[in-house]
């Protein structure tokens, strides 16, 4: 087990070390790319532009730049280029505001999916199963963010319900933090839950037709420990999976458009912002936290995976 | 053939998968007649505006812009069925162009998905070794990035400058970059369920009796196992359609996506004045749901169909 842990761990590092070069190689390849241009002016002269070069490192070798970029990620020095403000302080001051939000809405998507999932495998083929099965398909239809505007335009500006977008800090106003909130999570969550509900549902009526429940029948168990105990546990492990990989992407900045449309200022909308501008450090910066919570969730995953099923482990 | 002909007739009674293919051929053909509406119907198009001209509705003349900025409703008329946008342009025209940008984009975006992941699948869960090794680690490396943060960086990169592959110059604001954008940033979702299926397809009689005949790899590839992929393919074909539109959308919301009318571009510049054009964000956006959820349920009455077991997802 701890070998398997340590050999997870150390392609974790792998590849964030390929996501960084990868991001780092694309943005030196793709035309708009070149930082020089921005920072100096499009109507600077070539001395101006040579000047910038230098003082930026421009003109070193891929190889060189690449390393000193990474030397600036790791002692967290690294700072825009046309501004000059530092990546991890901008990283850091958006993070309350995404955790707030994911951490709220991972709680609500699991407890409503797994929820309606029960309650449709419960009653499948009858009423509660199709009104669920409606409405997870409409709720997996719906584009995030117009969800979220839909919920602004109707309870902000025609029912002052709620206030109007933005993120209040938990420690400054707790009743503000969680008004501000209320929205949004709702917002993010919605996909999920219609997501997570159809997923139960369906690995639930497969673990029925198992042999271990079939025998727990025969046992004589009472039902409603079969389904917990038998039917449930095990329907519930292709969500493990499915949750630590939406949770690591959202928590990483994944919640773009739900951050955008409620104004939150976290994570996700600083890294939009820094790719919209085209800004090579804040790209790799915010690239690599988003990339270090996917891997270690999917890390985490294949452990937790390994420690139910000991089978997983040989394959790595 | 039987379990084919099954399956056909499973489909037809199937009401939702009818009721769903009804929906999106009528979208997609409204669509397709953009040009129709714009030029007999409308009488504009797309990209007219309109900011200090009046029309005719009911009887009355209206401003399309009130002075205070306000664009003209929905109402019926011939022009400015779905009211105005703030230029002053028509937003029924720009609707159905808009949906044939995201319809063009979503499904040719797909394909290109599909043909990648079917090409990459194959051959790692056929050849393994090496092959498999790389294309395992291509596949988790382009996991591993935000789908939404990337695809927002590369539409935005290549939107500034364009593109230059070899003999091919990609303008900054061509359809094609979405297209591609969109087509590779979903290969591994596609690609690894395709993998594992070549894998278990591998190991099966007829492809081993296939090997004993002395077939070729490429041959017994192409003709042993890709026609055992092709409900998987189809099923998620069609979700990925789906999920392409609604990523599509959100890029464009953000300003990283087709350049042009396009239904996110249209919410995002309601949502931008929510309280003077309200229609601008609700119309796009029902049309958004209505195209998706109908390709969602033929997505799901095909899996239904085709393959009971199937536990393809995408999200």
């Amino acid at each position: 087990m701890r070998g398997f842990v340590a050999r997870r761990m150390a392609g974790m590092a792998l590849v964030l070390l390929a996501v960084s070069l990868t991001a780092f190689l694309v943005f030196n390849v793709i035309p708009g790319g070149d930082p020089t241009v921005r920072i100096a002016g499009r109507s600077a002269s070539e001395q101006t532009r040579a000047q910038v070069r230098e003082d930026f490192g421009f003109d070193r070798s891929y190889p060189v730049q690449y390393v000193r970029l990474m030397g600036q990620v790791l002692d967290g020095t690294l700072t825009s280029y046309p501004d000059r403000v530092n990546v991890r302080d901008e990283i850091v001051r958006g993070i309350p505001a995404t955790a707030s939000l994911v951490i709220g809405a991972a709680v609500i998507w699991v407890l409503f999916g797994v929820g309606f999932g029960v309650l449709s495998a419960r009653y499948a083929g009858r009423w509660p199963d199709r009104v669920v099965g409606a409405l997870a398909m409409v709720a997996i239809s719906l584009p995030v963010f117009w969800v979220g505007a839909m919920l602004l335009y109707y309870l902000t500006y025609r029912v002052e319900l709620f206030p109007p977008g933005g993120y209040v800090g938990l420690s400054e106003d707790p009743g503000g933090w969680l008004t501000h909130l209320l929205l949004p999570w709702f917002t993010l969550s919605l996909l999920f839950i219609g997501v997570y509900a159809r997923v139960l549902r369906t690995s639930m009526l497969d673990a029925e037709h198992e042999d271990y429940v079939r025998t727990a029948r025969a046992k004589g168990l009472s039902e409603r420990r079969v389904m917990t105990r038998h039917v449930l546990r095990n329907a519930l492990v292709p969500l493990v999976t499915l949750f630590g990989l939406d949770f690591g992407a959202a928590i990483g900045g994944g919640a773009i458009l739900t951050e955008a449309v409620f104004d939150l200022h976290g994570v996700g909308q600083y890294a939009a912002g820094a790719v919209d501008s085209l800004d090579l450090p804040p790209v790799i910066g915010t690239t690599l936290y988003a990339a270090f919570f996917i891997v270690l969730m999917s890390a985490l995953v294949d452990i937790v995976y390994g420690w139910l099923d000991p089978r997983v482990r040989v394959d790595g | 053939m039987a379990t084919h002909r099954a399956s056909l007739s499973t489909l037809r009674r199937n009401r939702g998968v009818v009721a769903g293919l009804l929906v999106f051929g009528l979208i997609a053909l409204a669509c397709l007649a953009a040009p129709l509406y714009a030029e007999h119907v409308a009488g504009v198009g797309p990209e007219a505006n309109n900011i200090t001209g009046t029309f005719q509705r009911n009887g009355r003349t209206l401003d399309v812009v009130t002075p205070g900025g306000r664009p003209v409703g929905p109402g019926w008329s011939r022009r400015y069925l779905l009211g105005a946008d703030r230029n002053g342009r028509d937003v029924m025209v720009r609707m159905l162009y808009g949906g044939r940008n995201s319809l063009v984009v979503g499904i040719v975006a797909a394909l290109i998905t599909t043909l990648l992941a079917v090409t990459l699948g194959l051959l790692a869960g056929y050849l393994r070794g090496w092959v498999d090794a790389v294309i395992r680690g291509g596949f988790d490396l382009l996991w591993s990035f935000p789908v939404v943060l990337l695809a927002i960086a590369l539409g935005t990169a290549l939107a500034i400058g364009g593109l230059e592959l070899g003999p091919v110059t990609i303008e900054g604001d061509s359809l094609w970059i979405p297209i591609l954008v969109l087509g590779a940033v979903y290969v591994p979702y596609l690609g690894r369920p395709i993998r594992g299926q070549v894998i278990a397809l591998r190991e099966s009689g007829w492809v081993e009796a296939a090997e004993a005949q002395g077939l070729g790899a490429p041959r017994i590839m192409v003709a042993e196992i890709l026609p055992n992929l092709a409900s998987t393919l189809l099923v998620f074909g069609t979700l990925i359609v789906a999920n392409n539109i609604l990523t599509e959308a959100g890029l464009s919301f953000l300003g990283a996506g087709i350049q042009g009318p396009s239904w996110g571009s249209i919410i995002a510049e309601g949502v931008d004045r929510p309280t003077t054009a309200p229609h601008l964000a609700i119309v796009p956006g029902l049309a958004i749901v209505a195209t998706v959820l109908a390709l969602n349920v033929v997505g799901d009455g095909l899996r239904a169909a085709l393959d009971p077991r199937a536990r393809v997802s995408l999200r």
